[in-house]
């Protein structure tokens, strides 16, 4: 019978040369994996307590045209919030003759300076914020300047909503045109 | 002097314990963290530095970007009572099947003379289809009437136990809102919260600097 000659060709023997598969250690870093976890614990830390909505608390008074109060010159600041987060204000009254050059504009973010100067430089007793919001304005608006003054310590009872008055959204129109906001 | 030969340690340390706190407290916050239900109504709430949470069960008179007021009744013990009321005071002649549907609704917002008919849909509608509350100068004001049910729902108890919450979208105008705070002026409300986003107070301002119920300032000798 012939037979399959299986010694020479292709295969080969282990010989003394060749190591032995060497037992391979079962431990795993886990450095990585540790990342990951904690990478995702901060992620998800964050977005909890960034989601839970606050509440604001808003105490409105009562309208009473027999018990109007009585704001001392000296001591009011007059915000206006108009379009565009803009913000106007003025000191004290507006006087017809002299309305242009009192009325100011700003924004947001310079309004906090003005209002803490006017806090500084103003008798708590006489102090007196009066925010006013044009059509225009937004609600975002009403509630960042009700913020501002929560920001600046404002006791309560020194701001108050107020309507505006037709001169005031005039003088509001008119800057709005020269500052070309539309 | 022999030397005092010291074992090579490796700096190789087991994780496995580590990553096992880590994946504890990673399923932890998972677990623990109430998922948002998809909002019906899109809000994007201003932002304030006030820190108290708004409670889950108030009255919320939510203001959308263009202008539509819904209310949501979240007291659920009062719920009927409200619905029934309003009811009776405005006339609207529903059935009780379709009061209780309208029970179900999570927003309101429909004109009364439209709630019957939006009953009487097969299918619930959907809030972004509703045209919202009416709001405007005293007689066209439908919130007047609302409100004005809710705080007879709550007569004989305190006023403090209403928990009324007004939610304002970011783009929201001025007016709508004034026409909201006039509807609660009209029932004699005159405390009310506003949903907001939490927000840092500034460094350096007054109320960082002087936070309140923080140290008193030194009183006056």
């Amino acid at each position: 019978m012939a037979e399959m000659d299986t010694s020479s060709g292709g295969g080969h023997k282990k010989g003394p040369g060749v190591k032995k598969s060497k037992k391979m250690s079962t431990r795993v870093d886990l450095t990585p994996m540790v990342d990951l976890g904690f990478l995702l614990i901060t992620f998800f830390v964050f977005t909890t307590t960034m989601s839970t909505p606050t509440a604001m608390a808003m105490n409105e008074p009562k309208d009473d045209p027999n018990n109007q109060l009585k704001v001392k010159n000296s001591g009011a600041m007059t915000l206006l919030l108009g379009k565009d987060d803009q913000v106007y204000y003025y000191y004290g009254e507006l006087s017809p003759t002299d309305a242009s050059n009192q009325f100011k504009s700003s924004n947001f973010k310079d309004i906090r300076q003005l209002i803490l100067d006017k806090k500084k430089a103003t008798p708590i007793g006489d102090l007196m914020y009066i925010i006013k919001s044009d059509k225009e304005a937004t609600f975002k608006n009403a509630i960042d300047i009700l913020d501002e003054m929560a920001i600046s310590a404002v006791p309560p009872g020194h701001y108050a909503e107020v309507d505006m008055s037709e001169t005031e959204a005039q003088l509001i129109q008119m800057t709005e045109q020269a500052n070309g906001i539309k | 002097m022999p030397k005092v030969k010291l074992p090579r340690k490796s700096t190789a340390v087991d994780m496995t314990a580590m990553c096992d706190v880590a994946f504890l407290l990673l399923s932890f916050f998972i677990l623990a963290t109430k998922t948002k239900p998809p909002e019906a109504v899109a809000v994007m709430t201003p932002s304030s530095v006030s820190t108290k949470i708004a409670k889950e069960e108030a009255i919320l008179v939510t203001l959308t970007k263009e202008g539509k007021v819904y209310l949501m009744l979240g007291d659920k013990a009062k719920k009927e009572a409200i619905l029934e009321d309003i009811n009776t005071t405005k006339a609207l002649g529903l059935t009780p099947t379709e009061l209780s549907k309208l029970k179900k609704m999570e927003f309101i917002g429909m004109p009364f003379n439209k709630i019957k008919s939006m009953l009487q849909l097969s299918e619930p509608m959907e809030p972004k289809r509703m045209e919202g509350i009416p709001i405007g100068d005293s007689t066209k004001n439908e919130l007047n009437d609302w409100i004005g049910s809710v705080v007879r729902s709550y007569r004989g108890e305190s006023m403090e136990n209403l928990n009324l919450l007004v939610k304002g979208d970011n783009a929201a105008k001025y007016p709508a809102f004034k026409f909201v705070k006039e509807s609660f002026k009209k029932n004699d409300i005159f405390k009310f919260k506003i949903v907001t986003n939490p927000e840092g107070v500034p460094l350096n301002s007054e109320l960082a600097l002087n936070p309140p119920g923080g140290p008193a300032p030194a009183a006056e000798k």
